[in-house]
Protein backbone atom coordinates (compact mmCIF):
# COMPACT_ATOMS: atom_id res chain seq x y z
CA UNK A 1 0.00 0.00 0.00
CA UNK A 2 1.27 3.46 -0.89
CA UNK A 3 2.04 5.87 1.95
CA UNK A 4 -0.88 8.02 3.12
CA UNK A 5 -1.28 10.86 0.62
CA UNK A 6 -2.22 13.23 3.42
CA UNK A 7 1.20 12.67 4.98
CA UNK A 8 3.24 12.96 1.80
CA UNK A 9 1.34 16.11 0.82
CA UNK A 10 1.99 17.58 4.28
CA UNK A 11 5.70 16.76 4.04
CA UNK A 12 5.91 18.41 0.63
CA UNK A 13 4.04 21.50 1.83
CA UNK A 14 6.37 21.86 4.83
CA UNK A 15 9.32 21.79 2.44
CA UNK A 16 7.73 24.46 0.29
CA UNK A 17 6.85 26.64 3.28
CA UNK A 18 10.50 26.60 4.35
CA UNK A 19 11.30 28.11 0.92
CA UNK A 20 9.23 31.21 1.73
CA UNK A 21 11.66 33.46 3.61
CA UNK A 22 9.19 36.36 3.81
CA UNK A 23 6.47 34.28 5.44
CA UNK A 24 8.98 32.73 7.83
CA UNK A 25 10.30 36.15 8.80
CA UNK A 26 6.93 37.77 9.46
CA UNK A 27 5.30 34.84 11.23
CA UNK A 28 8.18 33.35 13.18
CA UNK A 29 10.69 36.17 13.75
CA UNK A 30 8.82 39.46 13.55
CA UNK A 31 6.63 39.09 16.67
CA UNK A 32 9.72 38.19 18.74
CA UNK A 33 11.69 41.12 17.29
CA UNK A 34 8.76 43.41 18.07
CA UNK A 35 8.46 42.49 21.73
CA UNK A 36 12.26 42.30 22.01
CA UNK A 37 12.43 45.89 20.73
CA UNK A 38 9.58 47.11 22.92
CA UNK A 39 11.47 45.78 25.93
CA UNK A 40 14.11 48.40 25.21
CA UNK A 41 11.60 51.23 25.67
CA UNK A 42 12.42 52.86 29.02
CA UNK A 43 9.96 51.83 31.71
CA UNK A 44 8.29 49.01 29.77
CA UNK A 45 10.07 46.45 31.94
CA UNK A 46 9.28 48.23 35.19
CA UNK A 47 6.33 46.73 37.11
CA UNK A 48 5.88 50.08 38.88
CA UNK A 49 5.16 51.80 35.57
CA UNK A 50 2.95 48.98 34.26
CA UNK A 51 -0.74 48.19 34.73
CA UNK A 52 -1.70 46.76 38.14
CA UNK A 53 1.93 45.87 38.79
CA UNK A 54 2.36 44.01 35.50
CA UNK A 55 5.10 45.51 33.29
CA UNK A 56 3.94 46.76 29.87
CA UNK A 57 6.24 44.33 28.06
CA UNK A 58 4.41 41.40 29.69
CA UNK A 59 1.11 42.76 28.36
CA UNK A 60 2.58 42.70 24.87
CA UNK A 61 3.40 38.97 24.91
CA UNK A 62 -0.18 37.82 24.19
CA UNK A 63 -0.50 40.61 21.64
CA UNK A 64 2.66 39.35 19.87
CA UNK A 65 1.28 35.81 19.85
CA UNK A 66 -2.01 37.00 18.32
CA UNK A 67 0.01 38.96 15.77
CA UNK A 68 1.89 35.79 14.77
CA UNK A 69 -1.47 34.05 14.31
CA UNK A 70 -2.82 36.88 12.15
CA UNK A 71 0.27 37.03 9.96
CA UNK A 72 0.05 33.26 9.39
CA UNK A 73 -3.67 32.71 9.04
CA UNK A 74 -4.83 35.96 7.43
CA UNK A 75 -1.79 37.29 5.56
CA UNK A 76 -0.08 34.09 4.41
CA UNK A 77 -2.45 31.14 4.17
CA UNK A 78 -5.16 32.68 1.93
CA UNK A 79 -2.52 33.76 -0.61
CA UNK A 80 -1.18 30.21 -0.79
CA UNK A 81 -4.60 28.57 -1.07
CA UNK A 82 -6.00 31.06 -3.57
CA UNK A 83 -2.85 30.50 -5.64
CA UNK A 84 -3.36 26.75 -5.45
CA UNK A 85 -6.84 27.20 -6.83
CA UNK A 86 -5.79 29.77 -9.43
CA UNK A 87 -2.89 27.64 -10.74
CA UNK A 88 -5.08 24.53 -10.92
CA UNK A 89 -3.03 22.76 -8.26
CA UNK A 90 -6.22 21.79 -6.43
CA UNK A 91 -7.74 20.56 -9.68
CA UNK A 92 -4.71 18.47 -10.61
CA UNK A 93 -4.50 16.83 -7.20
CA UNK A 94 -8.23 16.04 -7.42
CA UNK A 95 -7.38 13.52 -10.13
CA UNK A 96 -4.93 11.60 -7.91
CA UNK A 97 -5.49 9.33 -4.91
CA UNK A 98 -4.66 12.39 -2.80
CA UNK A 99 -7.42 14.93 -2.31
CA UNK A 100 -7.53 18.72 -2.57
CA UNK A 101 -8.50 18.77 1.08
CA UNK A 102 -5.09 17.24 1.89
CA UNK A 103 -3.56 20.50 0.67
CA UNK A 104 -5.98 22.48 2.83
CA UNK A 105 -5.23 20.39 5.88
CA UNK A 106 -1.50 20.82 5.26
CA UNK A 107 -1.83 24.60 4.91
CA UNK A 108 -3.87 24.91 8.12
CA UNK A 109 -1.39 22.72 9.97
CA UNK A 110 1.70 24.51 8.68
CA UNK A 111 0.42 28.05 9.20
CA UNK A 112 -0.98 27.08 12.59
CA UNK A 113 2.37 25.53 13.46
CA UNK A 114 4.31 28.56 12.26
CA UNK A 115 2.08 30.84 14.36
CA UNK A 116 2.72 28.67 17.43
CA UNK A 117 6.46 28.83 16.73
CA UNK A 118 6.34 32.61 16.29
CA UNK A 119 4.29 33.05 19.46
CA UNK A 120 6.55 30.73 21.45
CA UNK A 121 9.64 32.59 20.26
CA UNK A 122 8.12 35.94 21.27
CA UNK A 123 7.30 34.52 24.70
CA UNK A 124 10.80 33.07 25.12
CA UNK A 125 12.44 36.37 24.18
CA UNK A 126 10.48 38.22 26.84
CA UNK A 127 10.88 35.52 29.50
CA UNK A 128 14.59 35.04 28.93
CA UNK A 129 15.37 38.67 28.11
CA UNK A 130 13.19 40.42 30.63
CA UNK A 131 12.12 37.70 33.08
CA UNK A 132 8.40 38.26 32.71
CA UNK A 133 5.39 37.46 30.49
CA UNK A 134 2.70 34.78 30.17
CA UNK A 135 2.05 31.82 32.36
CA UNK A 136 -0.31 33.03 35.14
CA UNK A 137 -2.75 30.24 34.57
CA UNK A 138 -0.91 28.06 32.04
CA UNK A 139 -3.88 25.80 31.28
CA UNK A 140 -6.14 28.80 30.74
CA UNK A 141 -3.53 30.33 28.46
CA UNK A 142 -3.40 27.14 26.43
CA UNK A 143 -7.18 27.10 26.11
CA UNK A 144 -7.36 30.77 25.10
CA UNK A 145 -4.52 30.38 22.58
CA UNK A 146 -6.09 27.31 20.99
CA UNK A 147 -9.42 29.10 20.63
CA UNK A 148 -7.68 32.16 19.18
CA UNK A 149 -5.73 30.01 16.72
CA UNK A 150 -8.89 28.22 15.61
CA UNK A 151 -10.67 31.54 15.08
CA UNK A 152 -7.85 33.17 13.09
CA UNK A 153 -7.41 30.07 10.91
CA UNK A 154 -11.15 30.01 10.28
CA UNK A 155 -11.07 33.66 9.20
CA UNK A 156 -8.14 32.89 6.90
CA UNK A 157 -10.05 29.91 5.56
CA UNK A 158 -13.01 32.14 4.76
CA UNK A 159 -10.78 34.54 2.81
CA UNK A 160 -9.30 31.53 0.96
CA UNK A 161 -12.79 30.35 0.12
CA UNK A 162 -14.24 33.52 -1.34
CA UNK A 163 -11.24 35.23 -2.95
CA UNK A 164 -10.52 33.93 -6.46
CA UNK A 165 -6.87 34.92 -6.98
CA UNK A 166 -3.66 35.03 -4.98
CA UNK A 167 -3.32 38.70 -5.83
CA UNK A 168 -6.72 39.57 -4.41
CA UNK A 169 -6.03 37.41 -1.36
CA UNK A 170 -2.93 39.51 -0.68
CA UNK A 171 -4.99 42.69 -0.84
CA UNK A 172 -7.87 41.39 1.27
CA UNK A 173 -5.43 39.98 3.83
CA UNK A 174 -3.62 43.31 4.06
CA UNK A 175 -6.86 45.29 4.43
CA UNK A 176 -8.20 42.98 7.14
CA UNK A 177 -4.89 42.78 8.98
CA UNK A 178 -5.06 46.29 10.41
CA UNK A 179 -8.52 46.21 12.02
CA UNK A 180 -7.74 42.72 13.31
CA UNK A 181 -4.43 43.94 14.77
CA UNK A 182 -6.26 46.87 16.34
CA UNK A 183 -8.89 44.63 17.94
CA UNK A 184 -6.11 42.35 19.17
CA UNK A 185 -4.76 45.35 21.09
CA UNK A 186 -1.58 46.02 19.15
CA UNK A 187 -1.96 49.78 19.61
CA UNK A 188 -4.11 49.90 22.72
CA UNK A 189 -4.71 46.93 25.02
CA UNK A 190 -8.34 45.84 24.80
CA UNK A 191 -8.75 46.02 28.56
CA UNK A 192 -7.67 49.66 28.43
CA UNK A 193 -10.13 50.67 25.70
CA UNK A 194 -12.95 53.07 26.60
CA UNK A 195 -16.33 51.50 27.43
CA UNK A 196 -18.24 51.54 24.15
CA UNK A 197 -15.19 50.72 22.03
CA UNK A 198 -14.21 48.01 24.47
CA UNK A 199 -17.69 46.49 24.30
CA UNK A 200 -17.62 46.41 20.53
CA UNK A 201 -14.09 45.04 20.34
CA UNK A 202 -14.95 42.33 22.87
CA UNK A 203 -17.36 40.94 20.28
CA UNK A 204 -14.63 40.63 17.65
CA UNK A 205 -12.62 37.39 17.49
CA UNK A 206 -9.29 39.00 18.30
CA UNK A 207 -10.80 41.26 20.97
CA UNK A 208 -12.35 38.26 22.73
CA UNK A 209 -9.05 36.40 22.36
CA UNK A 210 -7.15 39.30 23.94
CA UNK A 211 -9.57 39.42 26.88
CA UNK A 212 -9.34 35.65 27.34
CA UNK A 213 -5.55 35.87 27.39
CA UNK A 214 -5.67 38.77 29.87
CA UNK A 215 -7.83 36.67 32.18
CA UNK A 216 -5.39 33.77 31.96
CA UNK A 217 -2.50 36.17 32.59
CA UNK A 218 -4.22 37.35 35.77
CA UNK A 219 -4.28 33.73 36.96
CA UNK A 220 -7.96 33.10 36.25
CA UNK A 221 -10.02 31.54 33.44
CA UNK A 222 -11.43 33.22 30.34
CA UNK A 223 -14.96 34.54 30.74
CA UNK A 224 -17.59 32.27 29.23
CA UNK A 225 -18.72 35.15 27.07
CA UNK A 226 -15.27 35.51 25.47
CA UNK A 227 -15.06 31.76 24.86
CA UNK A 228 -18.51 31.83 23.29
CA UNK A 229 -17.54 34.76 21.02
CA UNK A 230 -14.42 32.91 19.85
CA UNK A 231 -16.31 29.68 19.20
CA UNK A 232 -19.07 31.54 17.36
CA UNK A 233 -16.55 33.22 15.04
CA UNK A 234 -14.74 29.94 14.42
CA UNK A 235 -17.86 27.95 13.63
CA UNK A 236 -19.55 30.77 11.72
CA UNK A 237 -16.67 31.64 9.41
CA UNK A 238 -15.78 27.95 9.11
CA UNK A 239 -19.30 27.06 7.99
CA UNK A 240 -19.40 29.89 5.43
CA UNK A 241 -15.97 28.86 4.13
CA UNK A 242 -17.06 25.25 3.80
CA UNK A 243 -20.21 26.36 1.98
CA UNK A 244 -18.50 28.66 -0.50
CA UNK A 245 -15.08 27.10 -1.01
CA UNK A 246 -14.39 26.62 -4.72
CA UNK A 247 -11.99 23.91 -5.74
CA UNK A 248 -11.44 25.41 -9.17
CA UNK B 1 -16.17 -4.38 -22.63
CA UNK B 2 -14.45 -1.12 -23.58
CA UNK B 3 -12.14 0.41 -20.99
CA UNK B 4 -13.72 3.83 -21.47
CA UNK B 5 -17.41 3.96 -22.29
CA UNK B 6 -19.18 7.27 -22.88
CA UNK B 7 -22.90 7.22 -23.60
CA UNK B 8 -25.05 10.21 -24.42
CA UNK B 9 -22.74 12.61 -22.62
CA UNK B 10 -24.11 16.11 -22.35
CA UNK B 11 -22.68 19.06 -20.49
CA UNK B 12 -23.75 22.68 -20.54
CA UNK B 13 -22.26 25.77 -18.92
CA UNK B 14 -25.12 28.16 -18.43
CA UNK B 15 -26.74 28.43 -21.85
CA UNK B 16 -23.66 27.17 -23.71
CA UNK B 17 -23.82 23.53 -24.73
CA UNK B 18 -20.24 22.31 -24.42
CA UNK B 19 -20.88 18.67 -25.23
CA UNK B 20 -24.05 17.35 -26.81
CA UNK B 21 -24.75 13.64 -26.82
CA UNK B 22 -21.28 12.18 -27.19
CA UNK B 23 -20.96 8.39 -27.56
CA UNK B 24 -17.43 7.08 -27.44
CA UNK B 25 -15.75 3.75 -26.67
CA UNK B 26 -12.05 3.29 -26.09
CA UNK B 27 -10.92 -0.32 -26.14
CA UNK B 28 -8.34 -1.68 -23.74
CA UNK B 29 -4.84 -0.77 -24.89
CA UNK B 30 -6.15 1.60 -27.54
CA UNK B 31 -4.86 5.12 -28.18
CA UNK B 32 -7.78 7.31 -29.14
CA UNK B 33 -7.22 10.92 -30.16
CA UNK B 34 -9.77 13.69 -29.88
CA UNK B 35 -9.39 16.38 -32.52
CA UNK B 36 -11.46 19.46 -33.06
CA UNK B 37 -11.54 23.24 -33.17
CA UNK B 38 -11.31 25.30 -30.00
CA UNK B 39 -14.49 25.12 -27.99
CA UNK B 40 -15.71 21.91 -29.59
CA UNK B 41 -15.99 20.07 -26.27
CA UNK B 42 -12.72 18.12 -26.20
CA UNK B 43 -11.53 19.19 -22.77
CA UNK B 44 -15.02 18.99 -21.28
CA UNK B 45 -15.26 15.37 -22.42
CA UNK B 46 -11.86 14.46 -20.99
CA UNK B 47 -12.65 16.21 -17.70
CA UNK B 48 -15.95 14.36 -17.41
CA UNK B 49 -14.13 11.05 -17.97
CA UNK B 50 -11.58 12.10 -15.32
CA UNK B 51 -14.40 12.77 -12.87
CA UNK B 52 -13.55 16.48 -12.65
CA UNK B 53 -16.90 17.53 -14.09
CA UNK B 54 -20.32 16.11 -13.52
CA UNK B 55 -22.23 15.48 -16.76
CA UNK B 56 -25.74 16.91 -17.11
CA UNK B 57 -26.86 13.75 -18.85
CA UNK B 58 -25.45 10.46 -20.08
CA UNK B 59 -23.36 7.78 -18.51
CA UNK B 60 -19.64 7.20 -18.12
CA UNK B 61 -17.73 4.04 -17.27
CA UNK B 62 -13.96 3.82 -16.90
CA UNK B 63 -12.56 0.35 -16.27
CA UNK B 64 -15.95 -0.62 -14.88
CA UNK B 65 -16.03 2.34 -12.50
CA UNK B 66 -18.16 5.46 -12.56
CA UNK B 67 -16.22 8.75 -12.57
CA UNK B 68 -17.30 10.94 -9.68
CA UNK B 69 -19.01 8.17 -7.73
CA UNK B 70 -16.06 5.75 -7.55
CA UNK B 71 -13.53 8.55 -7.15
CA UNK B 72 -11.06 6.78 -4.86
CA UNK B 73 -10.83 3.55 -6.83
CA UNK B 74 -10.77 5.38 -10.15
CA UNK B 75 -8.02 7.83 -9.22
CA UNK B 76 -5.69 4.97 -8.36
CA UNK B 77 -5.78 3.67 -11.93
CA UNK B 78 -6.09 6.88 -13.95
CA UNK B 79 -3.26 9.26 -14.83
CA UNK B 80 -4.23 12.74 -15.96
CA UNK B 81 -2.43 15.53 -17.77
CA UNK B 82 -4.37 18.79 -17.69
CA UNK B 83 -3.67 21.73 -19.98
CA UNK B 84 -1.79 23.30 -17.09
CA UNK B 85 0.40 21.03 -14.98
CA UNK B 86 -0.95 22.45 -11.73
CA UNK B 87 2.20 22.31 -9.65
CA UNK B 88 3.59 24.54 -6.93
CA UNK B 89 6.16 26.92 -8.43
CA UNK B 90 8.85 26.11 -5.85
CA UNK B 91 8.55 22.32 -6.15
CA UNK B 92 11.52 20.78 -7.94
CA UNK B 93 11.10 18.25 -10.74
CA UNK B 94 12.48 15.50 -8.51
CA UNK B 95 10.15 16.40 -5.63
CA UNK B 96 7.14 16.51 -7.93
CA UNK B 97 8.00 13.04 -9.21
CA UNK B 98 8.49 11.73 -5.68
CA UNK B 99 5.20 13.25 -4.53
CA UNK B 100 3.19 11.82 -7.40
CA UNK B 101 4.95 8.44 -7.20
CA UNK B 102 3.95 8.25 -3.55
CA UNK B 103 0.28 8.42 -4.53
CA UNK B 104 0.30 5.13 -6.42
CA UNK B 105 0.84 1.54 -5.40
CA UNK B 106 3.21 0.42 -8.15
CA UNK B 107 4.77 3.55 -9.59
CA UNK B 108 7.30 3.62 -12.39
CA UNK B 109 10.82 4.93 -11.79
CA UNK B 110 10.11 8.65 -11.91
CA UNK B 111 13.70 9.73 -12.44
CA UNK B 112 14.13 7.31 -15.35
CA UNK B 113 10.89 8.58 -16.86
CA UNK B 114 12.08 12.17 -16.50
CA UNK B 115 15.39 11.30 -18.10
CA UNK B 116 13.63 9.73 -21.05
CA UNK B 117 11.74 12.98 -21.45
CA UNK B 118 15.06 14.89 -21.38
CA UNK B 119 14.38 16.34 -17.93
CA UNK B 120 17.46 14.66 -16.43
CA UNK B 121 19.49 17.88 -16.12
CA UNK B 122 16.46 19.64 -14.62
CA UNK B 123 15.70 17.26 -11.76
CA UNK B 124 16.64 19.83 -9.12
CA UNK B 125 15.11 22.79 -10.94
CA UNK B 126 11.94 24.30 -9.55
CA UNK B 127 8.79 23.93 -11.60
CA UNK B 128 8.39 27.70 -11.91
CA UNK B 129 11.85 27.97 -13.50
CA UNK B 130 11.17 25.41 -16.23
CA UNK B 131 10.41 26.42 -19.80
CA UNK B 132 6.91 25.82 -21.12
CA UNK B 133 8.02 22.69 -22.95
CA UNK B 134 9.77 21.32 -19.87
CA UNK B 135 6.67 21.95 -17.74
CA UNK B 136 4.64 20.14 -20.37
CA UNK B 137 6.97 17.12 -20.34
CA UNK B 138 6.91 17.02 -16.56
CA UNK B 139 3.11 17.01 -16.67
CA UNK B 140 3.25 14.00 -18.99
CA UNK B 141 5.73 12.23 -16.71
CA UNK B 142 3.43 12.83 -13.72
CA UNK B 143 0.42 11.51 -15.65
CA UNK B 144 2.28 8.28 -16.40
CA UNK B 145 4.40 7.82 -13.26
CA UNK B 146 1.68 5.81 -11.52
CA UNK B 147 1.62 3.30 -14.39
CA UNK B 148 -2.07 4.01 -14.91
CA UNK B 149 -4.50 1.64 -16.57
CA UNK B 150 -6.02 4.68 -18.23
CA UNK B 151 -4.16 7.83 -19.25
CA UNK B 152 -6.11 11.00 -20.05
CA UNK B 153 -3.85 13.49 -21.77
CA UNK B 154 -5.19 16.94 -22.63
CA UNK B 155 -3.11 18.60 -25.34
CA UNK B 156 -0.31 16.10 -25.26
CA UNK B 157 2.42 17.93 -27.13
CA UNK B 158 1.25 21.53 -27.41
CA UNK B 159 4.31 23.77 -27.29
CA UNK B 160 6.86 21.01 -27.78
CA UNK B 161 9.57 21.10 -30.42
CA UNK B 162 9.56 18.27 -32.99
CA UNK B 163 12.25 16.25 -31.22
CA UNK B 164 10.51 16.41 -27.82
CA UNK B 165 7.28 15.53 -29.54
CA UNK B 166 8.79 12.35 -30.92
CA UNK B 167 10.09 11.42 -27.48
CA UNK B 168 6.68 12.05 -25.94
CA UNK B 169 5.05 9.86 -28.57
CA UNK B 170 7.49 7.06 -27.80
CA UNK B 171 6.78 7.36 -24.10
CA UNK B 172 3.04 7.17 -24.73
CA UNK B 173 3.53 4.17 -27.01
CA UNK B 174 5.59 2.46 -24.33
CA UNK B 175 2.84 3.07 -21.81
CA UNK B 176 0.37 1.51 -24.20
CA UNK B 177 2.69 -1.46 -24.69
CA UNK B 178 2.45 -1.96 -20.93
CA UNK B 179 -1.33 -2.02 -21.20
CA UNK B 180 -2.33 1.58 -20.65
CA UNK B 181 -5.43 2.75 -22.49
CA UNK B 182 -4.96 6.30 -23.74
CA UNK B 183 -7.47 9.05 -24.45
CA UNK B 184 -5.69 12.15 -25.68
CA UNK B 185 -6.60 15.57 -26.99
CA UNK B 186 -4.45 16.97 -29.75
CA UNK B 187 -4.30 19.82 -32.19
CA UNK B 188 -1.63 18.18 -34.28
CA UNK B 189 -2.82 16.06 -37.14
CA UNK B 190 0.63 14.57 -37.47
CA UNK B 191 0.43 13.46 -33.88
CA UNK B 192 -2.95 11.85 -34.39
CA UNK B 193 -1.74 10.11 -37.53
CA UNK B 194 1.42 8.83 -35.87
CA UNK B 195 0.07 7.83 -32.50
CA UNK B 196 -3.65 7.17 -32.57
CA UNK B 197 -5.40 3.94 -33.47
CA UNK B 198 -8.57 5.94 -33.97
CA UNK B 199 -9.48 9.59 -33.91
CA UNK B 200 -12.72 11.26 -32.92
CA UNK B 201 -13.26 14.52 -34.74
CA UNK B 202 -15.26 16.90 -32.52
CA UNK B 203 -17.21 19.85 -33.78
CA UNK B 204 -19.55 22.02 -31.69
CA UNK B 205 -19.92 19.43 -28.97
CA UNK B 206 -20.58 16.53 -31.28
CA UNK B 207 -18.52 13.83 -32.93
CA UNK B 208 -18.52 14.38 -36.69
CA UNK B 209 -16.16 11.53 -37.54
CA UNK B 210 -14.86 8.55 -35.60
CA UNK B 211 -12.50 6.26 -37.44
CA UNK B 212 -8.87 5.36 -38.01
CA UNK B 213 -6.85 8.41 -39.13
CA UNK B 214 -6.80 6.99 -42.68
CA UNK B 215 -10.53 6.34 -42.51
CA UNK B 216 -11.27 9.91 -41.51
CA UNK B 217 -9.08 11.23 -44.31
CA UNK B 218 -10.78 9.06 -46.93
CA UNK B 219 -14.16 10.31 -45.73
CA UNK B 220 -13.50 13.82 -46.92
CA UNK B 221 -14.58 15.05 -50.32
CA UNK B 222 -10.98 15.76 -51.24
CA UNK B 223 -8.88 12.67 -50.51
CA UNK B 224 -6.05 13.90 -52.74
CA UNK B 225 -3.90 17.00 -52.75
CA UNK B 226 -2.12 17.99 -55.95
CA UNK B 227 0.35 20.81 -56.17
CA UNK B 228 2.79 22.25 -58.69
CA UNK B 229 4.51 25.37 -59.92
CA UNK B 230 3.32 26.83 -63.16
CA UNK B 231 6.31 26.87 -65.49
CA UNK B 232 6.63 28.48 -68.85
CA UNK B 233 9.66 26.80 -70.38
CA UNK B 234 10.58 23.90 -68.16
CA UNK B 235 12.21 26.02 -65.46
CA UNK B 236 10.73 25.70 -62.01
CA UNK B 237 10.28 29.40 -61.43
CA UNK B 238 6.75 30.67 -60.85
CA UNK B 239 5.53 32.62 -63.84
CA UNK B 240 2.56 34.94 -63.57
CA UNK B 241 -0.84 34.39 -62.00
CA UNK B 242 -2.50 31.09 -62.97
CA UNK B 243 -6.09 30.78 -64.03
CA UNK B 244 -7.33 29.28 -60.79
CA UNK B 245 -10.96 29.81 -61.64
CA UNK B 246 -10.64 27.57 -64.71
CA UNK B 247 -9.02 24.84 -62.63
CA UNK B 248 -11.65 25.16 -59.92
CA UNK B 249 -14.36 24.64 -62.52
CA UNK B 250 -13.11 21.12 -63.30
CA UNK B 251 -15.41 18.43 -61.97
CA UNK B 252 -13.99 16.90 -58.77
CA UNK B 253 -11.77 19.85 -57.87
CA UNK B 254 -12.94 21.06 -54.49
CA UNK B 255 -10.53 23.88 -53.87
CA UNK B 256 -7.67 25.72 -55.48
CA UNK B 257 -5.29 28.11 -53.86
CA UNK B 258 -1.96 29.70 -54.54
CA UNK B 259 0.50 29.36 -51.73
CA UNK B 260 2.79 32.18 -50.76
CA UNK B 261 5.73 30.64 -52.59
CA UNK B 262 3.68 30.48 -55.80
CA UNK B 263 2.89 26.80 -55.58
CA UNK B 264 -0.60 26.06 -56.85
CA UNK B 265 -2.44 23.60 -54.60
CA UNK B 266 -5.63 21.72 -55.42
CA UNK B 267 -7.81 19.56 -53.22
CA UNK B 268 -9.53 17.07 -55.47
CA UNK B 269 -10.81 13.58 -56.06
CA UNK B 270 -8.58 10.90 -57.56
CA UNK B 271 -10.63 10.99 -60.76
CA UNK B 272 -10.00 14.68 -61.24
CA UNK B 273 -6.20 14.34 -61.27
CA UNK B 274 -5.85 13.31 -64.95
CA UNK B 275 -8.49 15.89 -65.86
CA UNK B 276 -6.38 18.63 -64.35
CA UNK B 277 -3.26 17.33 -66.11
CA UNK B 278 -5.10 17.29 -69.42
CA UNK B 279 -6.30 20.84 -68.89
CA UNK B 280 -2.81 22.03 -68.07
CA UNK B 281 -1.43 20.29 -71.17
CA UNK B 282 -4.14 21.86 -73.32
CA UNK B 283 -3.16 25.29 -72.02
CA UNK B 284 0.52 24.60 -72.63
CA UNK B 285 1.41 24.68 -68.94
CA UNK B 286 4.02 22.25 -67.69
CA UNK B 287 3.45 21.53 -64.01
CA UNK B 288 6.83 22.00 -62.32
CA UNK B 289 7.79 19.90 -59.29
CA UNK B 290 4.42 18.18 -59.42
CA UNK B 291 3.27 16.42 -56.25
CA UNK B 292 0.18 14.27 -55.92
CA UNK B 293 -0.30 13.09 -52.32
CA UNK B 294 -3.01 11.78 -50.03
CA UNK B 295 -4.83 14.49 -48.14
CA UNK B 296 -3.68 14.73 -44.56
CA UNK B 297 -5.80 14.73 -41.46
CA UNK B 298 -5.36 18.51 -41.58
CA UNK B 299 -7.31 18.63 -44.81
CA UNK B 300 -9.95 16.33 -43.38
CA UNK B 301 -10.14 18.48 -40.28
CA UNK B 302 -10.80 21.62 -42.29
CA UNK B 303 -13.22 19.77 -44.48
CA UNK B 304 -15.28 18.14 -41.77
CA UNK B 305 -15.42 20.77 -39.06
CA UNK B 306 -17.22 24.08 -38.90
CA UNK B 307 -13.95 25.94 -39.46
CA UNK B 308 -14.86 25.55 -43.13
CA UNK B 309 -17.59 28.09 -42.52
CA UNK B 310 -15.01 30.83 -43.01
CA UNK B 311 -14.39 29.69 -46.57
CA UNK B 312 -11.17 27.75 -46.12
CA UNK B 313 -11.45 24.43 -47.87
CA UNK B 314 -15.04 25.03 -48.86
CA UNK B 315 -15.91 23.40 -52.17
CA UNK B 316 -15.18 25.25 -55.37
CA UNK B 317 -14.29 28.57 -53.86
CA UNK B 318 -11.05 28.80 -55.79
CA UNK B 319 -9.72 31.01 -53.07
CA UNK B 320 -6.22 32.38 -52.97
CA UNK B 321 -5.85 32.45 -49.22
CA UNK B 322 -2.36 32.48 -47.85
CA UNK B 323 -1.13 29.43 -46.06
CA UNK B 324 -1.90 29.58 -42.37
Amino acid sequence: MAASPTRTVLRTEVRLFLREPAALFWIVLFPALLVGGLGQVPGYRDPEEGVDGVPVIALYVPVAILLAMLLAAVSTMPVALAGYREQLILKRIATTPARPRDLLIAQYAINGGAAVAGGALAMLVVRIGYGTGLPGNAAAHLLALLLALAATLAIGGLISAVVPTARLATTVGAILLFPLMFTAGVWLPVSAMPDLLGDIVSLTPLGAAALALDAAGAGGWPALRDVAVLLAWTLGTGAIAARYFRWN
Amino acid sequence: MPTIEVRGLRKTYGTTVAVDHIDLDVAEGEILGILGPNGSGKTTTVECVAGLRRPDAGSLRVAGLTPGRDRDRLNRIVGVQLQQAGLQAKLTVREALELYSSFYEHPADGVALAERLSLGPKLDTRYGKLSGGQQQRLAIALALVGRPRVALLDELSTGLDPRSRRTVWEVVEDARAEGTTVLLVTHLMEEAQYLCDRVALFDRGRIVALDTPEGVVSRTRVPTVMSFFRTASGSASPAGAPDTAALAAIDGVERVRVREDGRIELGLTDEAVPEVLDRLAAEGIRPGRLRVVDATLDDAFLNLTSASADGTGAPGTGDTTEEA
